[in-house]
């Protein structure tokens, strides 16, 4: 009910300062997670499954290269089970989760007026040193998370709101990846260290 | 009660479209707090901004809280929801290389999704990056796939694992949560006021909802979890009568046909004391006591479609006790052996054993041997006698147990 009539009013806004609207400030961080709480429930109380976004990803990967290779996919064992002979790869619910998370993104990016086309990055690196960090983040956070048999979203949130003991471990393992290599890494994200006093 | 078969219900499409609808909500909230924006999601780690933790642990305990009262007041069933299965090493291995990658690339996989929406080159790359990775994980777990199915532990749960009613460990979990997130409170603001950054004291109403969650935490210990009693009390107006026009219990002609019948997986369960247990079962009946029979609820719910239970006993009083525990926590396709035991052997029988007087759910045959599952007639495969019966064992299919969160 409420999201109808807050839907009016980017929309007026947008009318008069069509170019420089700048972007809104993020929603509270508890309201937000009590918002993304309800959501994990909703999932759980109508479907019996949880959130995930690492699944979904997977077989997209599987449908491409099923597409490109099929001979190939009917032989390697990781893929046969999503895609060989005639299976479909993308036919499977948590695929269509994920297209959701997109439209969810760009639903909420648009209403904050935070659709922008750039790089996000710490001050003191390069739009190309921020890409390649991210492409190798990614393999590695994508070589995990099928290690771990889901992300932060099927195994953190969905199976520490179930109280299930290996994704309590992933969380904690998850905190301390971050953590053990943030001070190593703080150029990527830190403005530079002051000056020391001497 | 939730969670609901939408398939068989709505259809597929309209499935996808929940499943969709869902998806949306979920990047709708991470977009919303900020984890579009790789800087927001790292700041994280350099404690001026817990965003990351604060979202996250609200949304478990929120979750959480929610699941384990609705599970309370019988509205959900806990043991039909997917609970990711523990593989504690390669589990907390996996998580350690998604910090890592986090750290590294600035994303997670779910939040890469959201910020490419809302067009960040950097997300771009990190999703080609995760796209590698699966190719690369698919390419090489064979060499490891030891340890990739090592540690494995099954549906363990915390509850579980520490012996505590599930109400206790959810009301323990949410006020530990509670001081974690006023923790990352004092770490940030400490954090901030070292680089003179901008300090908010916290608010007035995040202590409400603090205080809220704890109460309703709280809430879910004293509610508790139903017992196998209030269950069948629930139930028991649609499913008595399934008893009283006698629709589940199977003539042993029938049980016969079941056990050859290949495309149905069998399970006999024979409820009565070890004693008359040794003198005399069918070869395959697993014995199991009443009181065990309650904690084997998930576990049979958990078994491929297709599963059939049958319950024995000397007569029915004993497998219709059982029948009805079963029924309770929700296992689909229970049975009972029509006359229990003492029917199957007066029928199968060339008379091997004289009959002798005895009261209800006594064995009343004299068998002077503990012959256990070794006579000729324990034996299903050895009846040769046709009886004409009516089929009452009709498969229904159950919300399935989830597919995984991340399948």
């Amino acid at each position: 009910m409420t999201t109808a009539t807050q839907a009016k009013l980017p929309a007026k806004a947008r009318t008069k300062t069509k170019v420089t609207a700048p972007p809104k400030a993020f929603t509270n961080p508890y309201l937000g997670g009590v918002l993304l709480g309800v959501v994990l429930f909703l999932a759980f109380y109508l479907t019996g499954n949880g959130l995930g976004a690492s699944g979904g990803l997977n077989r997209m990967v599987v449908w491409l290269i099923d597409l490109a290779a099929p001979q190939y996919a009917d032989r390697v064992s990781y893929l046969i089970q999503y895609a060989g002979g005639d299976k479909n790869a993308l036919d499977n619910w948590i695929v269509l989760l994920t297209v959701g998370i997109f439209l969810g993104g760009l639903a909420s990016g648009w209403r904050g007026n935070r659709l922008k086309w750039e790089t996000v990055r710490g001050p003191q690196i390069s739009d190309r040193q921020r890409w390649a960090f991210a492409l190798i983040g990614g393999v590695i956070a994508g070589f995990g998370a099928r290690m771990a048999r889901g992300c932060t979203s099927g195994q953190g949130l969905s199976g520490g709101a179930t109280l299930s003991v290996g994704s309590w471990a992933f969380l904690m393992a998850f905190f301390f990846g971050g953590y053990a290599l943030a001070y190593l890494l703080r150029k990527l994200w830190r403005p530079a260290d002051p000056e020391p006093e001497s | 009660m939730g969670p609901f078969p939408l398939d068989a219900t709505l259809g597929k499409a309209a499935t996808y479209i929940i499943y969709v609808l869902i998806g949306m909500g979920f990047g709708y909230s991470l977009e919303t707090v900020g984890f579009g924006r790789s800087t927001k999601l790292t700041a994280q780690f350099y404690l001026r901004d817990m965003t990351v933790f604060k979202v996250m642990f609200t949304a478990v305990l929120v979750a959480m809280v929610l699941v384990f009262g609705f599970a309370g007041l019988g509205w959900l069933d806990y043991d039909r929801i997917w609970v990711p299965p523990t593989y504690l090493l390669p589990g907390a291995l996996g998580g350690l290389l998604v910090g890592v990658g986090f750290i590294i690339g600035g994303f997670c996989p779910g939040t890469s999704i959201a910020a490419l929406a809302t067009l960040k080159k950097d997300a771009l790359f990190f999703l080609i990056g995760i796209l590698g990775g699966v190719v690369l994980f698919g390419e090489t777990s064979p060499l490891y796939d030891h340890f990739l199915e090592s540690t494995y532990m099954g549906r363990l749960t915390l509850p579980d694992m520490l012996g505590l009613p599930a109400g206790v460990t959810v009301f323990i979990v949410t006020v530990m949560g509670v001081l974690a997130l006023w923790g990352a409170e004092q770490i940030e603001k400490s954090a901030r006021q070292k680089d003179g950054l901008e300090v908010k004291p916290v608010g007035k109403k995040t202590a409400l909802g603090w205080g809220g969650l704890i109460v309703a935490g709280l809430a879910v210990m004293l509610i508790g979890q139903p017992t196998t009693e209030q269950l069948w009390q629930r139930v028991a107006p649609e499913k008595q009568p399934i008893l009283d026009n006698r629709e589940v219990q199977i003539h042993p002609a029938e049980l016969r046909d079941v056990f050859f019948n290949t495309r149905l997986n069998l399970i006999m369960l024979d409820l009565r004391p070890e004693a008359d247990y040794n003198l005399f079962h069918i070869n395959g009946a697993k014995r199991v006591a009443l009181a065990q029979l309650q904690g084997m609820g998930s576990e049979l719910k958990a078994a491929p479609a297709g599963t059939l239970v049958v319950l024995m006993s000397n007569d029915e009083t004993l497998a219709t006790a059982g029948w009805k525990i079963l029924v309770a926590e929700d296992v689909g396709n229970v049975y009972i052996l029509e006359g229990g035991l003492n029917n199957f052997i007066a029928l199968c029988s060339e008379s091997p054993f004289e009959p002798m007087p005895g009261g209800d759910e006594t064995l009343r045959f004299v068998i002077d041997a503990a012959l256990g599952g070794n006579h000729t007639i324990s034996n299903l495969r050895q009846q040769g006698k046709e009886f004409e019966y009516a089929p009452k064992v009709k498969i229904e299919q159950k919300a399935p147990t989830g597919g995984g969160g991340c399948g």
